[in-house]
């Protein structure tokens, strides 16, 4: 049994090692080399991508989608199981939160990518119309980060304190932004019943709001009458798609932490054998409106949507289609439905495998559409007739990742990858020190 | 109902040239009456001019007292370019039965807007639609619909729907997020990817010109979309869009459906005659956009459709010119 100062110091924030500066300086060239190539997107125009008049949008746009679908996370796991009342969630929310924050923060800026006059930004507000998808994607969007960020933060309050303490005599200078952060937090009971309350009311929210995100995301393709987006399952479908992404996105990430945090103590195999099985869940669901969305159109397409689906089954983007439905969503279940597959190390690799799917999804879904316009595809040149992303394209997407790994790099760096004093509550471990909590 | 709104508008604006005429003539006798006051009476010439007032009554009015004002044309032209020009509504009936596929509107219509990309506004597309039926050649335009889903998308108003019908662009505003195109089922917006690089032929066009949507292309910015503008820019000088007039064939009518009139240059036809007899129809009519451009079925041609495969280029839409060094 672990006392409450071995879990302090096990869960408290601890500088990189040697890997993890490898790491970050890795992470921090792809951003660098991103950057470099967006600057050059924006003195010639995006001529430097491979999209054109039909491949009007390309990875930038599937690309966003991805973030969007991936900070599903922080609705699922905090908000789902927080209602369902699943007591196992404890460590695993606090990185289900930063996964969420930072995903929903690269989708703000992957969106913007994609614009081709970035400097005209302020119109989306100055002239804003309401009967646009894209305006509702940026009420929303905001509105996501400032829940998702909270939801991150009242938590932590706690946590801000006992660090603060924590790092008093080792670290001053930290400890006093701990205490700064930690909003003179001192557990009585009255600020225990206000962070509770404040929440309840945010998981509650984030809920409703997730949902919108997903859904909004969806109809931003389904407004429109191009075959393959025109369709009433796409929104259940989107947020059955950021069910798995989210939860793929979580289980890869907690093995990591887990592993170079040797949190073995706190996340347990118990832990991803509850994960296996909501991933299981997840695929599950998303399958079925696969099915919805593939399958059951075939008894009645025209003559266009029939030419989709076959593009899709037999034809350019068979391999893709076939390689992130088979690979990236049946093996998952089979998988995962056997408890060995439910160990970590199995489990980390059908995570990676469906964050990967969950990509190229994304882009199975935005390309093939495009280049199927109801008029035939005539008087362009030949390279029109397909897209696949340009050096530049990749090299920026490629940032965004990085950023994004970046971002949960950072915050798990400065943050306690699992709530402490949540653990210690649960766990009944009492201070042996004058602390007064509990 | 749609009668009623036409007998309408028209009563409104007899009766804003008559208010109009009665308010000159007004003005007038007024100055006369001042002139007459004052005793200075400068009405040497003994000319004078009949002119009738609203009721009917015929006038003797001194020539010198009667002044040149603008004229009525120049005032409607006086209009809100995001509203359109009042009382009109523009239409396009595009005949196959005569398209040869000469390619002429397409070259007009890229000269006359500067392209200089890849991709013309107007395409003239081989078309087939299974192979028991007969091909025919089938140029496109902006159909500038009265339900257009590129409007319903676009987040900043840049591109808008006017009274007259005409759907434009202000590329002052657009913020290149190519939502429109990816909404437009007829594949007819384009994008300047990167710099148009249109200078040479536009410096020597732009003297005097201010950048309007009317008149798309001129110039066309980095990072906005074009497409067929259905060129405000000649009809409000009563003259008719490019491609009409470029086209060999008499393939194009341009014209007013309030007027119910539409003309290919050579003959003026009633539109809803000329739809009626020849089983007009338009473009994707199942999906709802109701665009303005009709279509005439491509029977009793006078050519081969063969004729026209020696123009036809698949990969190539915008002719481009010798870059002069």
């Amino acid at each position: 049994m672990k006392t409450y100062e071995n879990m302090v110091q096990d869960l408290a924030p601890r500088e990189f090692g040697k890997r993890g500066i490898i790491w970050i300086t890795v992470l921090s060239i792809l951003i660098i080399l991103g950057i470099v190539a967006y600057a050059d997107q924006l003195i010639e125009g995006q001529v430097v991508t491979n999209m054109r008049d039909y491949a009007l949008w390309g990875i930038y746009i599937s690309n966003f989608v991805f973030f969007v679908a991936t900070s599903f996370v922080g609705s699922v796991t905090v908000a789902l199981l927080r209602l369902t009342k699943n007591a196992w969630r404890t460590p695993l929310v606090r990185i289900a939160e930063i996964i969420a924050v930072a995903c929903i923060i690269m989708a703000g800026i992957t969106i913007t990518l994609d614009m081709a006059r970035p400097d005209r930004l302020l119109n989306l507000f100055v002239h804003a119309r309401l009967q646009s998808p894209i305006t509702w994607d940026i009420i929303i969007i905001p509105t996501f980060i400032v829940i998702s960020l909270l939801l991150l933060y009242f938590p932590l309050l706690p946590d801000f304190a006992i660090l603060h303490k924590y790092f008093a005599k080792t670290k001053p200078k930290l400890s006093r932004w701990y205490g700064l952060l930690s909003l003179k937090w001192t557990g009585s009971p009255a600020q225990k019943a206000i962070q509770t309350k404040s929440i309840r009311v945010v998981a509650l929210l984030i809920i409703p709001a997730g949902i919108l995100l997903q859904t909004i995301d969806a109809w931003l393709f389904s407004t429109t009458y191009r075959i393959g987006w025109d369709s009433t399952n796409f929104a259940p479908y989107f947020i059955s798609g950021a069910f798995v992404a989210g939860v793929g996105a979580l289980i890869s990430v907690i093995f990591v932490v887990r592993k170079t945090r040797k949190l073995e103590a706190y996340i347990t195999e118990f832990h991803f054998d509850r994960m296996g099985k909501l991933l299981v869940l997840a695929c599950l669901i998303y399958l079925y409106f696969n099915i919805n969305e593939y399958l059951m159109p075939q008894f009645t397409a025209k003559k266009g949507e029939e030419a989709h689906l076959e593009a899709l089954f037999t034809g350019h983007y068979a391999p893709i289609f076939w390689s992130v439905t088979i690979i990236g969503l049946v093996l998952p279940i089979i998988v995962l439905l056997f408890k060995k597959g439910r160990k970590p190390v199995p489990m980390f690799f059908m995570g990676l495998i469906v964050v990967i799917a969950s990509w190229w999804k994304r882009y199975i879904i935005i390309t093939p559409t495009l280049l199927e316009p109801f008029l035939p595809i005539q008087g362009v040149p030949e390279s029109w007739h397909s897209y696949f992303p340009s050096m530049h394209e990749w090299v920026i997407t490629v940032a965004t990742l990085a950023m994004a790994l970046m971002i949960i790099t950072l915050l798990v760096r400065v943050l306690p990858a699992v709530p402490m004093q949540r653990t210690a509550d649960e766990q009944a471990l009492v201070a042996t020190s004058k602390t007064p909590e509990l | 109902m749609k009668d009623n709104n036409k007998k309408s508008r028209r009563k409104f604006l007899d009766r804003g040239i008559k208010l109009g005429l009665a308010g000159a003539i007004g003005g007038i006798g007024l100055s006369k009456l001042s002139a007459k006051l004052n005793g200075n009476s400068k009405s040497t010439s003994k000319e004078t001019m009949e002119l009738m007032t609203t009721d009917g009554t015929l006038i003797q009015v001194d020539a010198s007292e009667v002044q040149e004002v603008s004229n009525h044309r120049d005032h409607a032209m006086n209009y809100n370019v995001r509203e359109g020009i009042p009382n009109r509504k523009f239409v396009m009936v595009v005949d196959l039965a005569k398209c040869k596929n000469a390619l002429k509107c397409q070259s007009a219509c890229n000269k006359s807007h500067y392209i200089t990309g890849d991709n013309a506004w107007i395409k003239v597309y081989k078309m087939q639609e299974s192979p028991d039926t007969a091909p025919f050649w089938m140029p496109t335009t902006c159909q500038h619909c009265d339900k257009p889903a590129c409007v319903t998308v676009c987040p900043v108003d840049a591109t808008f729907k006017r009274k007259d019908g005409l759907v434009l662009i202000d590329n002052e505003r657009c913020i290149g997020c190519r939502f429109c195109m990816a909404a437009c089922p007829y594949s007819t917006r384009v994008f300047n990817w990167g710099e148009p690089g249109q200078e040479v032929t536009l410096n020597m066009d732009m003297v005097n010109h201010e950048p309007t949507p009317e008149y798309a292309g001129m110039p066309s910015l980095k990072g906005t979309v074009d497409k067929c503008d259905f060129c405000p820019h000649m009809v409000k000088e009563g003259e008719l869009p490019h491609c009409v007039t470029a086209c060999p064939n008499g393939v194009f009518y341009f014209g007013d459906k309030y007027e119910d009139t539409v003309t290919n240059g050579e003959e003026t036809v009633r539109l809803s005659q000329l739809l009626e007899d020849k089983a007009g129809y338009r473009l994707l009519e199942s999906l709802g956009t109701e665009p303005s451009v009709y279509y005439l079925p491509p029977v009793d041609r006078l050519v081969d459709f063969e004729d026209g495969l020696e123009e036809f280029t698949e990969f190539q839409s915008v002719v481009k010119a010798e870059k002069p060094e």
